[in-house]
């Protein structure tokens, strides 16, 4: 083990160089990110008090920041907030799960794909928004139809990246398990299994991430409640402070989802060396 | 004792990978397979792992006709193909499902020990460098004591310090439980260092050459003149190996291509 010695250092030593809680506390570089943002606040707000903007078209911060606090204050905020999340929560439930389901089909048996595949890229040609029509009369102006649409945005990038991670599983790494003499059952669990739980990761990110889209999308053509029933009520009443708020409460919705995502899913992406790092860049 | 008859293997594609290749391997020796790229070494052993299925003849282990992997039969590829999300414990420990789980850490931690990686079982496989993690893939084919263990080119990635050790750990391993050990290599010093029989393949369809005497004892005195004069043996049937392929001449490239 000669040539060894220089690479191996205690095992303390050399374990996890990053601390896990290192990475929580921003450094001063990422602070820099802040910087146009934040001047940009503080000159609005400042030529607005100075009377050289008119705020009817883009609000100061300051009344943003008071909207939102009194739709936070009475209770709408988080009523709307809700029923957004519920959908998109409805949404990317089915619309992942059935993703899921047929990617493990035709990502792991050639007849699957052979038989299920073309008609889904057919589908997937249809941009989503256009099936809005179809779902209305199918299932009414209520939930059914929001929650549609979303499914169908979010099972599209969730079919492709289960598929795609299946078929590109490495065969090295199978024939482990066929030495090991691994059932069926046992070679998707032990094998399959852990090797795409990455990417499918990954691809459940993107599709909760259409999600958010989606659900904007459905709210816009009607609805009584949900933050884009903000969106659209701010508008036809000229309230833009109430938009722009409705903006940062997608944003900061959209963002705690996915830190969540990420967070639940971190546990099963401990081995992975690239995760941390690239999910820490995201949250920074 | 492991017995190839007349075993041959023809891909979908026309190749004739392997062609009437018969040999008796008797428990507990340590075979190297030596020859040019292309000439069957490692369809060999996939055959006899299991991976592929002859097109013609038989492989045996005592009697028994080997189709598809078994649990008898240890594997060690080129990369170590550790499993990324499990830690090196577990990783050694794949393949003993069956046993209790006392057992299976005792083994476990008894393999780690005796190839110098004790304490290192909770850490990832990427965090070991390619010695280390080949010496992992190395007990974790042992740890299930197969009477066999195949291995290809397992060390050929390694550099010359790196791959002397792991000699040493091979042998060490092996003294244990003393499998039957066939390992491809290129290298005729590696050969020369773990083998009781030597034997040198030949390409175009595959087949066995030549089996050079080594006239070895054990451990090996790598600085005299038996050990030199057993590689030169070697090189020589290599040489004629090579000569003999119709092909040698238009492709001068293959002479150096095992180098
Ligand atoms: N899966 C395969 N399909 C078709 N031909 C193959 C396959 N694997 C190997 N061969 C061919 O069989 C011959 C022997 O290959 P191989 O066993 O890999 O030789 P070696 O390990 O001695 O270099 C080569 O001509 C190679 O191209
Ligand atoms: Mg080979």
């Amino acid at each position: 083990m000669a040539s060894d010695v220089t690479i191996a250092s205690p095992p303390d030593a050399a374990r996890n160089p990053r601390g896990v809680g290192a990475r929580r506390v921003p450094s001063p570089r990422a602070l820099i990110g802040f910087i146009i943002p934040l001047t940009f606040a503080v000159a609005y707000e400042a030529a607005f008090r100075a009377g050289l903007v008119e705020a009817r078209l883009l609000p100061p911060p300051s009344r943003v920041l008071k909207t939102l606090a009194d739709l936070a204050a009475s209770g709408e905020l988080f009523a709307h907030a809700r029923a957004t999340l519920l959908r998109v929560a409805a949404g990317f439930a089915l619309g992942g799960a059935a993703a899921i389901l047929v990617g493990a089909a035709t990502g792991s048996s050639a007849f699957a794909r052979r038989l299920l595949d073309p008609t889904l890229q057919a589908l997937r040609a249809v941009p989503s928004l256009a099936w809005v029509p179809l779902f209305i009369m199918w299932f009414g102006i209520f939930e059914e139809s929001k929650v549609a649409l979303i499914a169908v945005g979010v099972f599209f990038p969730v079919y492709l990246g289960v598929m795609g991670a299946i078929a590109s599983v490495d065969r090295k790494i199978v024939e482990v398990g066929r030495v090991f003499r691994l059932s069926r059952v046992a070679m998707a669990r032990r094998i399959l299994l852990p090797a795409i739980t990455p990417d499918v990761v990954i691809a459940l990110r993107s599709g909760l991430g259409l999600g958010f889209m989606f659900v904007v999308a459905a709210e816009l053509m009607g609805a009584s409640e949900g933050l884009g029933y903000l969106l659209l009520d701010g508008q036809q009443l000229g309230k833009a402070d109430q938009i722009v708020a409705a903006l940062i409460a997608f944003a900061v919705l959209g963002k705690i989802c996915d830190g969540l995502f990420a967070a639940a899913a971190r546990p099963l992406l401990r081995w992975q060396d690239s995760f941390a790092r690239v999910s820490a860049e995201g949250e920074g | 004792m492991l017995r190839l008859a007349d075993l041959g293997k023809t891909y979908p594609n026309g190749v004739e990978a392997l062609a009437h290749v018969s040999l008796d391997i008797p428990q507990g020796e340590i075979v190297a397979f030596v020859g040019g790229s292309g000439c069957g070494k490692t369809t060999m052993l996939r055959l006899i792992a299991g991976l592929e299925s002859p097109t013609s003849g038989r492989i045996e282990l005592d009697g028994e006709t080997l189709a598809g992997p078994h649990p008898s039969v240890g594997v060690v590829f080129q990369e170590p193909r550790l499993l990324p999300w499990l830690t090196v414990a577990q990783n050694i420990g794949f393949g003993l499902g069956g046993l209790a789980k006392a057992e299976r850490e005792q083994r476990v931690e008894e393999a780690l020990l005796r190839v110098g990686l004790a304490g290192y079982g909770d850490r990832w496989p990427r965090e070991l460098s390619g010695g280390q993690a080949q010496r992992v893939a190395i007990v974790r084919a042992l740890v299930a004591r197969p009477k066999v263990l195949l291995l290809d080119e397992p060390f050929s990635a390694l550099d010359a310090f790196t791959r002397a050790s792991l000699h040493e750990h091979l042998l060490g391993l092996w003294e244990a439980n003393k499998p039957t050990l066939l390992i491809v290599t290129h290298d005729v010093d590696e050969a020369a260092t773990l083998a009781d029989r030597v034997i040198v393949l030949q390409p175009k369809p595959g087949r066995i050459f030549a089996e050079p005497a080594l006239g070895l004892t054990r451990p090996r005195d790598k600085v005299g003149h038996e050990f030199a004069d057993a590689k030169r043996r070697i090189l020589a049937a290599l040489d004629g190996s090579l000569q003999a392929t119709p092909a040698a001449g238009k492709t001068p490239e293959i002479a150096g291509a095992w180098w």
